[in-house]
């Protein structure tokens, strides 16, 4: 398996009112193409800010971030926009789809904007939403569905594009037990099925029950990186 | 209602008596006495009543006289005017309240309500006039009224006395002579480019060719004057429309700051999301331009055909200014296209807030909770 995301000797500091604070501390991560990775840890360790800097939303105050071979931290703001759209999907905590839009068109919108034919759109849509057990509520807009199958159409969002990988940050935390486990067993399912790579930040114990690797962050840096 | 109030007044003074444009023969506006008239020329006439606009023309004789009823004398400007053109020009025949229009070669005379009242005379009573005639021969007669004819604008309504232009002629001594000729034209905004036209036609002649903001130059200005206080109420409007729509911007642009970072993130470019807020802003724009139109055009339609008119007091105070005491609305249509168009450049203007406010955009900060 090739590597796709290197992070080499990454950090993050914020300055908080002048006094620096280390969100990612000279931090070094490799992910292989088709891994179903968590990263967890306690609040404030550090993971949604490493999360944002894979996924090229915040740039490294030291260090570098090459996905497939390529140093994305030196990308300008476009370039990094349309690397978003052609190699990275996203899966927000809040489900985030587009309220005036259906499930079907809230998939075809990634697929939109990679500007792809109509016909390619609704197929590859229709299939996502197939795979993803919720084809039935292709015309339901998002108020019209529960938190799981908000969420399920998230995960289709993210894969419509084809991307390289998925980040998704603490994609359980508004649902409840059973949505969870339905939502993490289409997830791995689509990871064996298709080898989409998966990195999710979490707290969420039936998350990192699924993953097959678990990358433990303290105070900025690894302190514990576990393959099952 | 304002631009509808000075419409009147332009109405009342332009359409209701000088005409949009006058001829006259050189140094009559500036010295307005009877030596100052003129023979007129009725193939020139001819040619420009044949000028694209013109509609038609009305020869008068104007001069001032005594007038005199019993124990009551007043001045008064007395016209002497064709009956039938002149009602055409002025309609005049309208304003009738009491008696008959003047026939051609009419013996008898109009005379305004304010006159009438003041010198306390009736239909069928006879007018005395006194005045000067042309070269110095004296002018007097008796002349029967016919009818009292009621003016808005108070300064024509308190002098104003109509006789046939050929007796008008013999009341003056001036036979054959005018004052001044008047034109109806078809739209006042040509008035510029006809009396151009005009000119061209009695070019090295003794003649002046005026428009009707040379001819009411005090009344061009105080409408001018007082439209500033207009024009100061609307910028402070358009102050408080632009604060309120700054304000919904701002609301819409803070309220989406998370949408905005989500859309940025998963790969829709920044020129994309600004093309979509420009455009929601434009809609919504030109929605509440139309509903603006739509909701007050019922109000304005019938207040246009039904003017509010003062009370009697107040109505008095008011026409001591010599202004007609009705509130006027008007229903040109540039007014409301002027205020679209000034809406329209106050969004696209505060538009470039959420526009700026998607540029400087941070996603992860846009979607921090």
């Amino acid at each position: 398996m090739s590597t796709i995301i290197k992070a080499i000797n990454v950090s993050k500091v914020y300055h908080k009112t002048t006094i620096p604070v280390h969100a990612v501390n000279q931090l070094s991560l490799s992910i292989e193409e088709g891994e179903f990775t968590a990263i967890v840890g306690p609040s404030g360790c550090g993971k949604t800010t490493l999360l944002n800097i894979l996924g090229g939303l915040d740039q490294p105050t030291e260090g570098r971030v090459e996905v497939d071979g390529t140093d994305i931290s030196i990308m300008k703001d476009s370039e990094l926009i349309d690397f978003r759209l052609r190699n990275i999907g996203f899966v927000f905590q809040a489900y985030n789809l587009i309220p005036v839009l259906t499930a079907l068109e809230n998939v075809e919108f990634i697929m939109l904007l990679q500007k792809r034919g109509k016909k390619e759109r609704h197929d590859r849509a229709m299939e996502l939403l197939e795979r993803m057990d919720i084809a039935d509520k292709a015309n339901s807009k998002p108020s019209q569905l529960s938190g799981g199958q908000q969420q399920r159409v998230a995960v289709a969002r993210a894969l419509a594009s084809k991307p390289r990988f998925i980040l998704a940050d603490e994609p359980t935390a508004n649902l409840d037990s059973s949505s969870t486990n339905n939502l993490l067993d289409l997830m791995a399912k689509m990871n064996e099925e298709q080898k989409a790579t998966f990195i999710f930040s979490t707290h969420d114990q039936r998350v990192m029950d699924k993953a097959r690797r678990i990358v433990t962050l303290e105070d900025g840096t690894i302190v514990s990186d576990v393959k099952r | 209602m304002q631009l509808g109030s000075y419409d009147r007044m332009i109405e009342n003074s332009v359409r209701f008596y000088t005409g949009y444009i006058q001829i006259h023969k050189e140094g009559y506006w500036k010295d307005k006495v009877i030596d100052n008239s003129f023979i007129y020329d009725p193939e020139k006439l001819s040619a420009v009543n044949q000028l694209k606009g013109v509609q038609t023309f009305v020869p008068r004789l104007e001069s001032f006289a005594l007038s005199s009823f019993k124990s009551q004398t007043k001045g008064a400007l007395v016209m002497g005017v064709d009956p039938g053109r002149e009602d055409e020009l002025t309609r005049v025949k309208s304003k009738l309240i009491d008696g008959n229009y003047l026939q051609a070669n009419e013996e008898g005379i109009l005379i305004s309500q304010g006159l009438a009242n003041y010198l306390k005379i009736s239909v069928a009573d006879t007018l005395v006039l006194l005045g000067q005639g042309y070269h110095g021969a004296n002018a007097a007669g008796l002349f029967p009224v016919r009818g009292i004819v009621k003016f808005a604008m108070p300064q024509q309504n308190n002098q104003l006395v109509y006789m046939s232009l050929q007796k008008a002629q013999w009341f003056y001594a001036a036979d054959q002579l005018i004052t001044s000729i008047a034109l109806v034209i078809d739209d006042p905004d040509d008035a510029q480019r006809i009396t151009g036209q005009i000119k061209n036609i009695f070019r090295g002649d003794a003649y002046e060719v005026m428009d009707w903001k040379e001819l009411v130059p005090d009344l061009v200005q105080s409408i001018e004057l007082d439209n500033i206080s207009g024009k100061v109420m609307l910028w402070i409007l358009y102050l408080v429309i632009g604060f309120g729509m700054f304000g919904t911007y701002l609301m819409m642009t803070a309220e989406r700051q998370y949408e905005f970072g989500v859309m940025i993130s998963v790969g829709m470019k920044r020129i994309q999301l600004q093309t979509i807020v420009l455009l929601e802003i434009t809609m919504m724009t030109a929605l509440g331009v139309l509903a603006g139109i739509t909701l007050s055009l019922p109000a304005l339609t019938y207040f246009h055909f039904n003017p509010i008119y003062f009370g009697e007091e107040a109505a008095k105070a008011i026409e001591n200014f010599g202004v007609e005491a009705v509130y006027a609305f008007s229903l040109d249509p540039v007014i409301f296209t002027n205020q679209a168009y000034a809406i329209f450049i106050m969004a696209i203007v505060l538009a470039g807030y959420p526009i700026w406010s998607i540029r400087k955009m941070k996603p992860v900060e846009s979607m921090r909770p």
